[in-house]
């Protein structure tokens, strides 16, 4: 795509996350927009510091020194404008995973109707629910009130009552969280997201703004049938906003100098996996994972719908949570290689203890992929729900987070996401290298081209296409004959088994044509079954790549034959 | 580079606040002297209320002027059976306080009472001198001595004798180490894998448990435990780390107070010994970057034996490492002068 840059800028983005601040400059080279570079320092949003300037000074001196481009004037301030001389940026962003838990407290009439909806919009962002009160709860309103204020919650949201319904029971609800209010100190109050009934929102407003921080946001149950989310999810995310900037030093001051409201991180990623659903098919529907420090974040959107659900586990402080939901042996099955369960547990708990600690030794690696791997797998199951389509199909799949870009080789990251995803079909992996996607969906409200040309640059990754076949054979039966025409008119053919995983041979940016014939029912797309099975594909780092080891992926129970299985796998697809 | 700090001191200033979780009563004085397990502030700490709603239990109609029945303001306390609010004429209708309380909202016609609730003490943590009083929040302190931080703490505070049944830094601890003769004192143990051990340590009782390293499935018998656990190195098999273990060994016998909080990087608070000492010593820095002849703790794996070194080179640019990754690294000199690259995500200075 090329597209004429009238007002052409400079933007830098400031991503502050919770074991690294980065920060990353984008600029016009040769009439398009590039990420230049990027610098980062350990976060310095916890303590001594408790002030996230400190880091981002330091994330900007390493860019400094990369780009050799003056970014902050003798005072230490980012320059902003661009001088005339060259030195500084047009426009600023910032975006945070940064920061403790955001506290919510849920009040709604019905558990599955107004509950259920402000229960998926805290998913939504880096909430956690403290309580929640509904019409249906027995307890007093006495006892309602010692929960929410034992719960002390940063947020309450009130949400019930459709459209034409429920006003009385709101009422009460309101009442009671503004006796929660008045028994607090102001400085302790928690803010208050009315997205119930519209009809009361003005009444409810003028009550309880006297008392607390009061946000109104669209009903996000406006019919008993439907759930709207979208409105609320946005004022749910400004509000975020807010109370990070009181909780994290600096971010209230980076916020004046910013082109646009600081965004959750996890809200700016679902932009982008976003916008790629409204140029990709609509059908199939684009997947975003992030897996960080202290989250994981699972985007799925379909047709410029997206669903947004960010997970309280991640691979630093909050790597333990991984074990409290299954046990240990959903992440044991995933290593190569034998370790004792103590082992494996012992590291998990020394890493949330030290959450910015890199794995250094052959064991430690395989503990955190296979950690991965069950962080995506738990982050599937628990958002599959909300997609409308039943297959995990999707075109392309976005991957970010530091254990796929940062300590993993290309292979390995696809590995991980084939293993922890389980796509079906035909699927493009694009992995995020440099942890761009986040500041890419903040940029995208004051500049609409640079994403796009950014996404389309190198910027971002193609591991390769996976084809993943669906077939019922044996293991060892063939099940697909794939033949790879080359644009200079070479062929190869392959036969693919069953319980394989194969890498064709197709370099980066190597185009060709594909053919596939399956054989023994085998289904090659089944959320398109009308689709052709000729077509062309691009290379990526991993060339393309045939996955028929099955779905759902069953690991052989004998632990030596898994593992011989699991570095055959890894073998297959080169180191 | 920014380097994350340990402060294993054999003599600092240590200057900490201690704070209450709600506005309440600072007891202690500035100047004055306090233990560990003095009580420097407390507050009510409520978590029940009642509601009472004035006009239904009086019959009155939403005209009526609720201020002149009400006969009290938010902020009074009232005692079980006091008048809460009272209709005027010859057959009166009363409302009593059913438990005593304080009045913490009054609205719509409803009064909002916080029942008397618990008695929170806030704890000294450390043997020292209170030098600032923040009215009803807390205080600060300030001790000499010893200090050592470490990295996980089970929430306990508590002081008493030091006893070390660690002959080497990574000895382990086992139920028959402890007896007797123990009671009452805090015990320096290299490593813990036995749940066993914990459970003795109550039955003694213990003032306290000093690990290097524990394994993480003691963690929920530790949370149980009624005295202070404070791990050193981590999870897993790790030594104390010979800088503590001097510090620790070197005092044994001497008071040392446990305040075995969990670690908060948001607020820094993390577990601690404090080992008062009648010298005085310096404030110890915050923040520190990564020099050479720094002495560096080693986080993770490998080094399972020692966890100590020197800082020799900062490695220009990404170092590869054994597992194949490349990082950013420095070269560090262990004990036994053997030196390897390290990671420097996986060091923190000790300082």
């Amino acid at each position: 795509m090329t597209t004429s840059l009238v007002d052409a800028e400079s933007v830098l983005a400031i991503d502050l996350g919770s074991v690294q601040t980065r920060v990353s400059l984008f600029d016009v080279v040769d009439g398009q927009y590039h990420f230049i570079a990027k610098g980062t320092a350990p976060s310095t949003v916890d303590a001594p510091f408790r002030d996230v300037a400190e880091s981002v000074h330091q994330a900007l001196d390493s860019l400094q020194e990369i780009t050799g481009r003056v970014l902050v004037d003798s005072d230490a301030k980012i320059i902003l404008p661009t001088k005339s001389n060259g030195a500084g940026v047009d426009r600023l962003v910032v975006t945070f995973s940064a920061g403790p838990e955001i506290r919510v407290a849920i009040a709604g009439l019905l558990a599955d109707v107004s509950v259920g909806s402000a229960q998926n919009l805290v998913r939504t962002t880096y909430g956690k629910i403290v309580e929640t009160i509904g019409l249906n709860d027995r307890r007093s309103p006495e006892l309602k009130i010692d929960a929410v204020l034992a719960a002390k919650p940063d947020l309450i949201i009130l949400s019930g009552g459709t459209e034409s319904g429920a006003n009385r029971s709101v009422l009460r609800l309101a009442e009671l969280i503004l006796m929660v209010c008045r028994v607090l100190p102001q400085e302790k109050r928690p803010d208050l997201l009315y997205a119930g009934n519209s009809t009361l929102a003005k009444k409810i407003q003028a009550v309880m703004e006297k008392w607390t921080h009061v946000h109104v946001a669209q009903n996000v149950r406006p019919t008993v049938d439907v759930e709207d989310l979208g409105p609320a999810e946005e004022m749910l995310n400004e509000v975020v906003g807010k109370i990070r900037s009181r909780q994290i030093g600096g971010l209230q001051s980076l916020a004046t100098i910013s082109s646009a409201t600081p965004m959750p991180a996890s809200h700016a990623f679902g932009r982008i996996v976003r916008f790629l659903s409204k140029v990709y098919d609509p059908v199939k529907g684009v997947l975003g994972v992030d897996l960080g420090a202290s989250n994981t974040t699972i985007a799925a959107a379909f047709a410029g719908n997206v669903s947004v659900n960010v997970l309280p586990m991640g691979m630093g402080k909050n790597i333990k949570a991984a074990l409290l939901e299954d046990g240990i042996s959903d992440i044991m099955r995933w290593l190569p290689l034998h370790l004792s369960e103590s082992v494996v547990r012992d590291y998990l708990w020394q890493k949330s203890v030290h959450p910015g600690m890199v794995p250094y030794t052959t064991e430690t690696l395989a503990i955190e992929q296979a950690v991965a791997r069950r962080l995506l797998q738990l982050g599937i199951q628990k958002t599959r729900d909300n997609w409308p389509q039943k297959v995990i199909s999707f075109e392309p799949i976005l991957a970010s987070g530091a254990v796929l870009a940062d300590i993993a080789s290309a292979s390995q990251s696809l590995l991980m996401l084939l293993d922890g995803i389980q796509p079906v079909g035909v699927t493009t992996f694009i992995l995020d290298q440099n942890g761009l996607t986040s500041s890419l969906g903040a940029i995208g409200k004051i500049n609409s081209i640079l994403p796009v040309q950014v996404l389309e640059s190198k910027a971002f990754l193609n591991l390769g296409t996976v084809i993943s076949p669906i077939s019922r054979s044996k293991y060892g039966t063939q099940i697909l004959q794939v033949r790879l025409e080359y644009d200079d008119g070479n062929e190869e053919q392959f036969k693919i088994q069953q319980g394989t995983i194969v890498s064709l041979p197709l370099q980066p940016g190597q185009t060709a044509h594909i053919h596939l014939n399956p054989l023994r029912r085998t289904e090659i797309d089944i959320s398109r079954k009308q689709r052709a099975n000729s077509f062309r594909i691009i290379g990526g780092v991993c060339g393309a790549v045939i996955d028929a080891r099955g779905r759902p992926l069953v690991l052989p129970q004998d632990d030596s034959r898994r593992r011989d299985l699991m570095k055959k796998w890894r073998m297959s697809l080169g180191k | 580079m920014q380097a994350p700090i340990s402060h294993i001191l054999p003599l600092t200033m240590i200057r900490r606040a201690r704070m209450l979780p709600v506005n309440g009563r600072v007891l202690a004085r500035v100047g004055q002297k306090v233990s560990a397990t003095d009580v420097v502030a407390d507050a009510d700490v409520s978590n029940k209320h009642v509601i009472l709603n004035i006009r239904r239990a009086l019959n009155l109609s939403a005209q009526d002027d609720l201020q002149k029945i009400i006969e009290h303001r938010v902020g009074d306390k009232v005692q079980e059976g006091d008048v809460i609010a009272e209709t005027s004429g010859v057959f009166k209708r009363v409302v009593y306080a059913p438990v005593s309380g304080q009045i913490v909202s009054i609205s719509g016609g409803q009064v909002l009472l916080e029942v008397q609730g618990d008695h929170f003490k806030l704890l000294a943590g450390l043997n020292g001198e209170v030098t600032e009083v923040i009215p009803e929040q807390g205080v600060i302190l300030e001790a000499h001595g010893a200090l050592i931080q470490g990295v996980w703490g089970n929430g306990r505070i508590n002081m008493g004798m030091l006893l070390n049944l660690a002959q080497e830094a990574g000895k382990e601890l086992t139920g028959e180490m402890l007896d007797v003769s123990m009671r009452g004192a805090v015990v320096l143990g290299g490593h813990c894998s036995s749940p066993e051990v914990l459970r003795i340590g109550m039955d003694l009782p213990l003032r306290g448990l000093i690990l290097g390293s524990m394994t993480s499935e003691l963690v929920p018998v530790a949370r149980q435990v009624d005295y202070p656990v404070i791990v050193t190195e981590g999870f897993g098999i790790y030594p104390i780390n010979n800088i503590a273990y001097r510090i620790l060994t070197t005092n044994e016998r001497r008071d040392v107070c446990l305040n075995a909080v969990e670690w908060d990087r948001y607020t820094g608070e993390r577990p601690e010994v404090v080992i008062p000492l009648p010298a005085t010593g310096n404030l110890a820095p915050e923040v520190a970057q990564f020099k050479t002849g720094h002495t560096v703790r080693i986080k993770g794996a490998p080094y399972s034996k020692q966890v100590v070194g020197v800082l020799v080179e900062m490695l220009p640019g990404l170092t590869l490492m054994p597992n194949g990754l490349r990082v950013p690294a420095a070269s560090v000199r262990l004990e036994n002068n053997e030196e390897i690259n390290i990671p420097l995500a996986n060091l923190d200075v000790l300082d």
